[in-house]
């Protein structure tokens, strides 16, 4: 069987491209698809965690399915913020939204 | 496999303050849909009647103790203290509300205080978590109305801008946390915090390589939490949404979403990890990294609200430097002989903090003008000749923020400083010291502009309503009655004992 510690290491790496991606793109859209890299890389783990640690109780796979419900609710959010700002400013790139700054 | 849950196991009746206010909001939203329009006038009195019988019940049950939702769910002191500072504050801001959105013509919006009551009752939820599971939907639950409420007054610009702005960077908090708590599952094998109690009791105990899945968790939550409260080195978008959202949005978010956030870290630090403590410490892993993160926050919070010359902008910073002071307290709760103590100055920091700063955030909506403008300290100018009763409650809440004896802002310093002292953390109570001096500095800023200071101070409107007016009455009795009475506090957090005890266990607790 697959060790445990392969899986930690996909969901590590998972993580670490959304980390990246969401510091390094410069566009909206492209950041909200990082952050799900990122949740989804937590998925793995959870599912990992429960299969090799806890199978007679159910905890690990009712909070990846509580992750993904959570997520797709943030991202309808976040899509129609992101279409209000598009409407006006004819963009998504975040270096364009930038009225307030210290 | 799978079991029906028992109606015992649910236990609704200690769930109460919550879920009725759960109800409420979902009743409203039908309510409104089939309101007319020419009655909506009545929707944010029905939020505010659905509040206020929440609040009651809180306060009603203050002191019963008792699990929901199969150990989901806990009902405790510190769960109605919670409920009652997140209720306060929703109350006010409602008042708040009604003037503003009636001044800005979006009085027929009436969703905002649907939304407003979402994310109040995900602060509710965050502050009676028994499990980690529920912190993160309840942070959700709170976040993702407030996305919303951010950007509430577009077509504006800079609305618009401060919810696209708060939305990523609260998105990318929350995989930060979810991140976390799947360590801290993997480690003891459980979400359940008493579970995760014992489970790191064990792990530590054997010493077993789990330690570090554990530590990884406790660093990627503190991150996730830390940007939900605004401490520095998480910040960095705190000041742009503060000034760009609604002023009443940007009142609420600034002690709701602290009373939640750090209800939810106390939960999870104190009850699940106080038992994290590395060979040769004395007190629990994480304490040193909060004393470490308060110093910082207390200086750049304080130090760079020096700086600034808008109203919204400098109580921002302001209330970064506020979130130092309360995680001294947290931090002092790492010490386990103190634990109690740091989670009480906490709450009572928290509590008087409410008060204060939405006092303070009502005169700034009173004197903003319709188009958003008239928020510059200049503004501020001659204010205590043209209205001498708005200038004096607006000194008593600056005095109040700096922490001056009479005010509700000094018992809540007094708090947390003590128990700072009695964890050991006598540096970070000098710091603390310090850096309130220097906040004093950019507080009387505003005295001076108001009462020295030759100018028109051309305020929003020239009538205050009902609704302002009563909140600025409630905001000033609150600070005036727990300064002056400060028993007052020590009598309500008193019964605020999360620290599991040995006996608690063999109880079965």
């Amino acid at each position: 069987m697959v060790p445990l510690w392969m899986f930690l290491t996909v969901g590590a790496i998972l993580f670490a491209i959304g980390l990246f991606g969401v510091l390094a793109r410069r566009n909206a859209v492209a950041i909200l698809m990082s952050v799900e890299l990122m949740l989804n890389a937590v998925n793995i783990n959870l599912v990992a965690f429960w299969r090799f640690q806890t199978v007679d109780t159910m905890m690990g796979q009712a909070f990846a399915a509580f992750v993904f419900v959570v997520a797709a609710a943030e991202t309808a959010v976040g899509l129609a913020l992101i279409v209000a700002i598009y409407r006006r400013r004819q963009s998504v790139a975040v270096e364009d939204v930038n009225l307030l700054k210290w | 496999m799978i079991q029906m849950p028992t109606l015992e196991s649910l236990n609704f009746g200690v769930a109460f303050p919550a879920l009725s206010l759960v109800i409420g909001a979902v009743l409203l939203l039908v309510v409104d849909v089939f309101l007319p329009e020419r009655r909506k006038g009545l929707v944010p009195w029905l939020a505010l009647l659905g509040v206020l019988v929440s609040l009651a019940v809180s306060m009603i049950n203050y002191n019963e103790v008792g699990e929901a939702f199969s150990g989901m769910f806990i009902a405790d002191p510190f769960t109605s203290l919670v409920n009652i500072i997140v209720l306060i504050s929703a109350a006010l801001s409602i008042l708040l509300a009604m003037d503003y959105l009636r001044r800005t013509e979006m009085e027929h919006r009436s969703d905002y205080y649907l939304l407003l009551l979402f994310t109040t009752s995900g602060m509710l939820f965050m502050g009676a978590a028994n499990d980690l599971i529920v912190v993160f939907v309840a942070l959700e639950l709170l976040s993702i109305p407030l996305y919303v409420l951010s950007g509430f007054r577009r077509p504006n610009l800079k609305s618009e801008e401060a919810a696209l702005k708060y939305f990523l960077l609260g998105a990318f908090a929350s995989g930060f946390l979810v991140f976390g708590i799947a360590m801290i599952y993997g480690a003891t094998g459980t979400t359940n915090l008493p579970g995760v109690w014992a489970g790191t009791a064990a792990i530590v105990e054997s010493a077993s390589p789990s330690l570090y899945l554990l530590l990884l968790g406790v660093g990627l939550i503190v991150v996730s939490l830390g940007f939900k409260v605004a401490a520095v080195p998480f910040h960095m978008w705190t000041p742009d949404v503060y000034e760009g959202a609604p002023t009443p949005v940007t009142a609420f978010m600034s002690v709701g979403t602290k009373a939640g956030s750090f209800a939810a870290l106390l939960r999870i630090l104190v009850v699940g990890l106080p038992t994290l403590i590395l060979t040769g410490a004395t007190s629990a892993a994480w304490a040193n990294t909060l004393a470490i993160l308060a110093a910082l926050t207390m200086i750049l919070g304080n130090f760079v609200a020096l700086r600034q010359m808008n109203i919204k902008r400098m109580l921002a910073y302001s209330s970064i430097a506020h979130a130092g002071y309360i995680l001294m307290a947290v931090a002092a709760a790492g010490d386990p002989a103190v634990g109690n103590q740091g989670v009480q100055a906490a709450l009572i920091y928290l509590l008087t903090y409410a008060f204060t700063n939405l006092g303070a955030f009502a005169i700034v909506i009173a004197l903003e003008r319709n188009d958003g403008t008239g928020g510059q300290l200049d503004d501020f100018r001659g204010l205590a000749s043209q209205r001498p009763v708005l200038a004096l409650l607006m000194t008593f809440f600056m005095l109040s923020l700096t922490g001056i004896p009479l005010t509700a802002g000094f018992i809540g310093k007094w708090y947390v400083f003590l128990s700072a002292i009695n964890a050991g953390l006598v540096l970070l109570a000098v710091i603390g010291a310090v850096t309130s001096v220097v906040a004093a500095f950019y507080y009387i800023r505003i005295i001076v502009r108001m009462y020295l200071q030759e100018g028109d101070a051309n305020i929003g409107t020239s009538r205050l309503s009902y609704t302002l007016g009563a909140a600025i009455l409630v905001a000033g009795l609150g600070t005036l009655i727990f300064g002056v009475l400060p028993f007052l506090v020590a009598d309500l957090t008193q019964g605020v004992q999360i620290v599991r005890t040995i006996a608690q266990i063999a109880g079965g607790g």
